[in-house]
């Protein structure tokens, strides 16, 4: 039998392998998307830019609670334009590697999401990664736009309507349908769903001080604790939506990644399991993901992709 | 044994290095290396890195440069404070003479160092600078862990008056075979690469940076593609300088 192909095509951009850095993970400087791309990753996503700099919440922001990681670092960037000077940088790092760039993006309201999106468009990643299930700015910014299918519909539109670029819009587990989101963004000209972004928001108290832990007193919950729901997200998502969807949520080893592509996902983020497994997680994973196909006499991702709907 | 959660410890005793630097021993005890460091947290306040001065009992020596080192100054003996860790990689200890470089309270991971190479019949010769004698800090503990010490200081109140990177020089002129360990402002540490690299001479450093998870997922330590807080803080001279220039980045840290 020939090696099998591990190649995915996403929005027409090819990825070497499904593997996909997800955001807020190592993507604050090109150096380092530079050396995700270089441990294995398929394609790499920048941290959520947001039109002006953001110092984000004091500390703790990150902790490992025993079954996933916590977070809430609460979306600090350094504002468009110098995220389009890093990103500029990281496509010129990254091309010579063949790995597509997402640069992800964040706002306030929705037209300064299409203000952002056109911002950073002029630095030309390959995708657009529109954030609007972060957690843990409520008590800033109010409810996430992925809280609701006409909220999350109406910044689709504005990105859609300031960029030519493929759009991902990323979306929140913390909804009772997200097919219908999912639908509502696809309608509005998504060209592929991210899902899901961290699960709660949870919190974490300290028993000897009484006193939750994170300086946000809660934080987006991650980490393989929460990949059977982000399996049924996307298992959701896939029956609701022709667009190509990123799965994300938990995802450890190659058997992980199967379990994803399974549920209907064509790529594969990767981001706590960088705590876990270290930036080598992304080759690690690739190598499972190939010794699996292998065994089971799979040539290609998409013979694996969506069985899970089958009767 | 990690503490993955921060975890409550007494403050045992306390004692004042210099005007704005103070050492806390903690009523506790974990396993590290020199060199790695943990996560301080003080509820409502915020949490810090810090390297480790001794894991047995834990000893942290803190400097007054901010709001959170200065509620931690106001901290008395019998108070709490909490810690999570250790993280990053510490020194990796040579079998040849070590000599060890400070400047200012660069001197706490080097104090712990210091003891560790004693205990295997290393050879230690330190270089401790400051601008004042009363900036010094740590001196005890070197002197008791056996270590040759060699005080500068940069108005000549102790020790030789001007840089510990000139005393580093003599040290290392006069131990060809020794391997460099230092930790302190990044001017010296370039310094120190360059005295090195003439003479050909292993050196390590310990650096500081902005953590916020401390865990190497954040990105918020980088330092041109290296992680600080899971690659370090002590890194290779060659590291640090390969990085700055652009070398293509590495995948995993050996």
């Amino acid at each position: 039998m020939t090696a099998p192909d591990l190649s995915v095509s996403l929005c027409g951009v090819r990825l070497a392998n499904p593997l996909v850095l997800a955001s807020g993970i190592l993507g604050t400087s090109a150096e380092l998307l530079e050396r995700v791309a270089r441990c294995g990753a398929g394609a790499v996503t920048s941290k959520s830019c947001g039109p002006t700099p953001r110092t984000g919440h004091p500390n703790p922001t990150v902790l490992d609670w025993g079954h996933g990681l916590i977070n809430a670092v609460g979306l600090s960037n350094p504002g468009a334009d110098e995220e389009v000077r890093i990103l500029r940088d990281a496509k010129a790092r990254l091309a010579p590697l063949g790995v597509p760039l997402v640069a992800s993006i964040f706002a306030e309201t929705v037209q300064g999401f299409g203000e952002v999106a056109r911002k950073v468009a002029e630095a030309a990643p390959d995708f657009i990664e529109v954030n609007i299930s972060c957690p843990n700015v409520e008590a800033e910014f109010g409810r996430p736009f992925a809280a609701d299918a006409r909220d999350a519909a109406a910044v689709t539109a504005a990105v859609r309507r300031a960029v030519s670029l493929p759009i991902i819009v990323k979306l929140s587990p913390n909804v009772p349908d997200i097919a219908a989101i999912a639908r509502a963004v696809e309608a509005e000209g998504a060209d592929a769903i991210a899902a899901i972004n961290t699960l709660g928001p949870g919190m974490v108290i300290d028993t000897d001080s009484g006193k939750p832990i994170l300086a946000n007193r809660t934080g987006g919950v991650s980490g393989p604790a929460i990949r059977p729901i982000a399996v049924r997200c996307v298992y959701d998502v896939s029956r609701a939506v022709r667009v190509p969807i990123i799965g994300i949520g938990g995802i450890m080893s190659g058997r992980d990644a199967v379990e994803m592509i399974m549920a209907g996902a064509t790529a594969v983020g990767i981001g706590s399991a960088v705590y876990y497994r270290g930036p080598e997680v992304f080759a690690a994973v690739r190598e499972e993901l190939r010794g699996f196909m292998e065994t089971h006499g799979y040539a290609d991702i998409s013979q694996m992709r969506g069985l899970a709907h089958g009767a | 044994m990690a503490l993955d959660l921060p975890t409550a410890f007494r403050i045992r005793d306390i004692r004042d290095e210099s005007p704005t630097v103070r050492t806390f021993a903690l009523d506790g005890a974990i396993q590290a290396e020199p060199g790695q460091f943990v996560m301080v947290w003080l509820p409502r306040v915020n949490e810090k890195p810090f390297s480790l001065v001794d894991d047995a009992p834990i000893t942290l020596t803190i400097a007054r440069v901010g709001p959170f080192t200065e509620a931690a100054h106001h901290l008395r003996v019998g108070d709490r404070l909490w810690l999570r860790g250790p993280y990053g990689r510490g020194f990796d200890r040579l079998a040849r003479p070590a000599v060890l470089v400070a400047g200012g309270y660069g001197a706490a991971p080097l104090a712990f160092l210091a003891r560790r190479l004693r205990a295997e019949g290393v050879q230690v010769s330190v270089a401790l600078g400051a601008k004042r004698a009363c900036d010094l800090v740590l001196m005890d503990r070197f002197r008791d862990a056996g270590c040759s010490v060699h005080p500068a200081t940069e108005d000549g109140s102790l020790g030789h008056k001007g840089l510990a990177t000139d005393v580093a020089a003599r040290l290392l002129d006069a131990n060809p075979d020794a391997a460099l360990y230092a930790c302190g402002p990044e001017a010296m540490l370039e310094r120190l690469a360059r005295l090195c690299s003439e003479r050909g001479m292993p050196v390590q450093f310990s650096m500081e940076r902005m953590m916020k998870c401390g865990l190497g997922v954040c990105g918020s330590c980088d330092h041109h593609g290296l992680l600080v807080c899971r690659d370090g803080p002590v890194f290779s001279a060659d590291q640090v300088l390969g990085a700055r220039e652009n070398s293509p980045s590495p995948c995993g840290q050996q």
